[in-house]
């Protein structure tokens, strides 16, 4: 057995009061204090910078873009005559009528309108001739009249109007020529533009002309995509969050599928591309382009993310509220439908946001499944062609055309709106929910 | 087994498949067997919990079981109530009878079975809903009630017995949660007594409330006996003693001692228990 051997002569340690006020002691408070203030003055360096960034980033996307939201139209005046139209009144308001409408050459009258303006004819956009098509189908009374009517006028004088380009430069380098100068200049001596609401920017779709070219179409294309995405990924991935955490052995085969689905959350999303073309397109040959092939795609690609948080949430709920409920009788089911469920439900729908907004702002999966084809017509339906607004702003951003610029930055200021509706939608709805004890 | 459960003589019993020897000398007042468990193990895992536990349960009775923590007590007490199927792990073997009817059995409906069978948990765990909405989820989910008013007779007189009416009725919509921990105990006793049990299962319910709210929980239960049957399982000596009439004792997953409460506390047979009555370990 070993003895412990305690020296006879060894001078007992004896514990001296503590001193606070010694300069050591001191010392040592003022260096505490000191890195509390630079970890703070930190901190607020950082939340300064990001704040900045982010100011910078909406300053420059608002400056830009809000433009978008106008355009420049001159006034013309049009008289509607029948036999060079080539419209009949009299079949025009009768059954049929709208077909006898589209039959007219309005190209021709708006040709022989822009006339007037004389030098300055050629001002007006390409596509004015249908504002004159919808006022006849809006009211065929039109028809023998002559009208007052406003027409947007081409980019590059739209520009001009909205002041984009640095007329002192030479011609050749400042992107617009000396007669469209001359033919604003001209207009606006007589008094014959106005700036308005861009009503053909929040009710088109794609344009090859910078002024015909509208958001509308990228948007519903968005909405749609992301109603098929949100309608797969929230069920699906819910129910299989339910399982994994509630019903689930937890064996081998339980923790490969959750190795897996985290990984999954992890893959980049073009990958998630791929697997849309290859199944969705080629596989089972759904339409191209199509709001339901992006959202089956992106759902694919939101689904780890909601599983991932729903499961976090699922387990955030105290166990003793399952006891609770199990102990005066209730089924499994009950247990998960009626207590765990409500309970976890704040958190799933964050995830779920959060995976949503991914979603939103995605873009390169939706280029594989030819979400990028130039669709000039808002989506009919979940299988006719549309695009959405993060490839609407790539398109766009992409074109050489100077009048595009403006767009981009609108499309994204619609974009951002967006997002902030979604998340808006997310915080009011987590709310309610919190509420609800 | 080396230990010999006591049992008393009761007159009427409830089928059983085999008897336990009586003790001799205990008081012979007519009572009903409720509950049975007959060789009960338990083990988690490779672990075993419970060692071939015996013990009759009657009706009329408070049941406590003591011992030191870690003993098994509760682990036994969910085999009543089968709240040990949610544990994985968890393997139960022996046979429990309420009634004399199997509960192990396979055509023994576990969600009627824990309506029958009540509990009341270690820390008290009301639903975030509404104090009615706390009582009313049972009765509901059971289909004890048809329309409304039926509801509001289930919710009241549940909340009469629990002793919890005269403090809840003008607040019945806020939240169960909101109340004061000794309240919120009393609010799942009556949520337990709303799907009109017959037996009640508690497990340490006293161990997160102060003193007052202790005493009231145990007056609760002074009133509640006879007309369930009640078992109670504690770790305070002092509450077994008094509000059971029969006291088991347990220690390293066996029953060590069982029998009235006042020959445990006062003359116990076994060393173990006197040592533990004692409080020679604890
Ligand atoms: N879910 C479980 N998994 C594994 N072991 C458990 C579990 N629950 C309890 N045990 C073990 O079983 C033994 C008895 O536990 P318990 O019945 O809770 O004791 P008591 O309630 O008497 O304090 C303890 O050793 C405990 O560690
Ligand atoms: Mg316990």
């Amino acid at each position: 057995m070993a003895s412990v051997i305690i020296p006879e002569n060894e001078a007992v340690a004896v514990k001296l009061p503590t001193d606070w006020a010694s300069p050591l002691m001191r010392g040592r408070v003022a260096a505490r204090y000191r890195a509390e203030r630079l970890f703070k003055l930190l901190g607020l360096a950082a939340l300064s910078l990001a704040g900045l960034f982010l100011a910078f980033l909406l300053f420059t996307i608002v400056r830009d873009g809000w433009t978008g939201f106008k355009h420049t139209e001159v006034r013309i005046s049009v008289s509607y005559d029948p036999a060079l139209l080539g419209v009949d009144p009299a079949a025009a308001t009768g059954p049929g009528g709208l077909e006898a409408i589209r039959r007219g050459d309005y190209i021709g009258l708006m040709q022989r309108a822009a006339a007037q303006l004389g030098p300055a004819a050629n001002v007006v956009s390409d596509g004015a001739w249908l504002d004159l098509r919808q006022m006849v189908e809006a009211n065929p009374a039109v028809l023998g009249t002559t009208q007052t009517v406003w027409v947007p006028v081409r980019s590059s004088i739209d520009l001009l109007a909205k002041g984009k380009f640095d007329l002192k430069e030479p011609e050749i380098s400042r992107g617009v020529s000396n007669d469209d100068v001359a033919s604003y200049n001209l207009l606006e001596t007589r008094g014959l533009l106005k700036t308005s609401f861009n009503t053909i920017f929040t009710g088109a779709a794609d344009s090859t002309d910078p002024e015909l070219a509208g958001v509308w179409g990228a948007a519903l294309g968005t909405f749609m995509t992301l109603l098929v995405t949100i309608a797969l990924a929230f069920p699906v991935g819910v129910l299989a969050a339910i399982w994994l955490e509630e019903f689930a052995a937890k064996n081998r085969w339980t923790d490969l599928i959750e190795v897996s689905i985290n990984n999954l959350a992890a893959v980049p999303s073009i990958i998630f591309g791929l697997l849309g073309l290859a199944v969705f397109l080629n596989f089972f040959n759904m339409p191209r382009s199509a709001p339901l092939v992006g959202g089956l795609t992106l759902a694919l690609m939101t689904l780890p993310v909601v599983v991932i948080t729903a499961r976090v949430a699922i387990k955030s709920v105290p166990p003793s509220i399952r006891d609770a409920a199990l102990g005066i009788g209730a089924s499994p089911m009950q247990v998960v439908f009626q207590h765990v469920l409500p309970l976890a439900m704040p958190g799933i729908m964050t995830g779920t946001i959060i995976g949503m907004a991914r979603a939103l702002g995605e873009t390169a999966p939706l280029l594989l499944i030819g979400m990028r084809a130039f669709v000039t017509d808002t989506p009919q339906g979940f299988a006719s062609p549309a695009t959405v607004l993060p490839v609407q702003v790539f398109l766009w951003s992409d074109d050489v055309q100077r009048g595009f610029i403006e767009k981009t930055s609108a499309a994204i200021i619609v974009l951002l709106v967006m997002l902030l509706l979604m998340n808006s939608a997310a915080i009011y709805l987590r709310n309610k929910f919190e509420r609800r004890w | 087994m080396t230990d010999i459960p006591a049992r008393q003589a009761d007159g009427n019993s409830a089928p059983m498949a085999h008897n336990v020897p009586v003790a001799a000398g205990r008081a012979a007042e007519a009572v009903t067997t409720k509950m049975t468990a007959r060789d009960v193990n338990v083990f988690y895992g490779a672990k075993q919990a419970l060692k071939n536990v015996s013990i009759d349960v009657s009706r009329e009775n408070v049941t406590a079981f003591i011992g030191p923590s870690g003993c098994g007590k509760s682990t036994f007490l969910r085999c009543f109530n089968r709240m040990n199927d949610t544990v994985d792990s968890a393997q139960v073997s022996g046979r429990i009878q309420l009634d004399g009817k199997d509960i192990y059995s396979p055509d023994m409906d576990v969600v009627q079975l824990r309506a029958r069978v009540g509990m009341v948990f270690q820390k008290p765990n009301p639903f975030p809903k509404s104090i009615y909405e706390n009582i009313a989820y049972g009765p509901r989910i059971h289909g004890l009630a048809r329309a409304k008013p039926d509801l509001d007779i289930i919710v009241e007189s549940s909340l009469r017995r629990a002793g919890l009416w005269d403090e809840a009725k003008d607040r019945l919509n806020e939240s169960g949660t909101a109340m004061s921990g000794g309240q919120q105990q009393r609010l799942c006793i009556a949520r337990a007594i709303a799907v009109d049990p017959e037996v009640i299962l508690m497990d340490e319910p006293c161990s997160a409330l102060d003193p007052i709210a202790t005493a009231k929980i145990e007056e609760l239960i002074d009133e509640l006996r006879g007309k369930y049957a009640i078992v109670i399982v504690t770790h305070n000596m002092q509450q077994a003693a008094r509000v059971s009439q029969k006291t088991a004792f347990f220690h390293l997953g066996s029953m060590v001692e069982y029998g009235d409460t006042s020959m445990i506390f006062t003359n116990p047979v076994q060393t173990r228990t006197k040592d533990y009555i004692t409080g020679r370990y604890g």
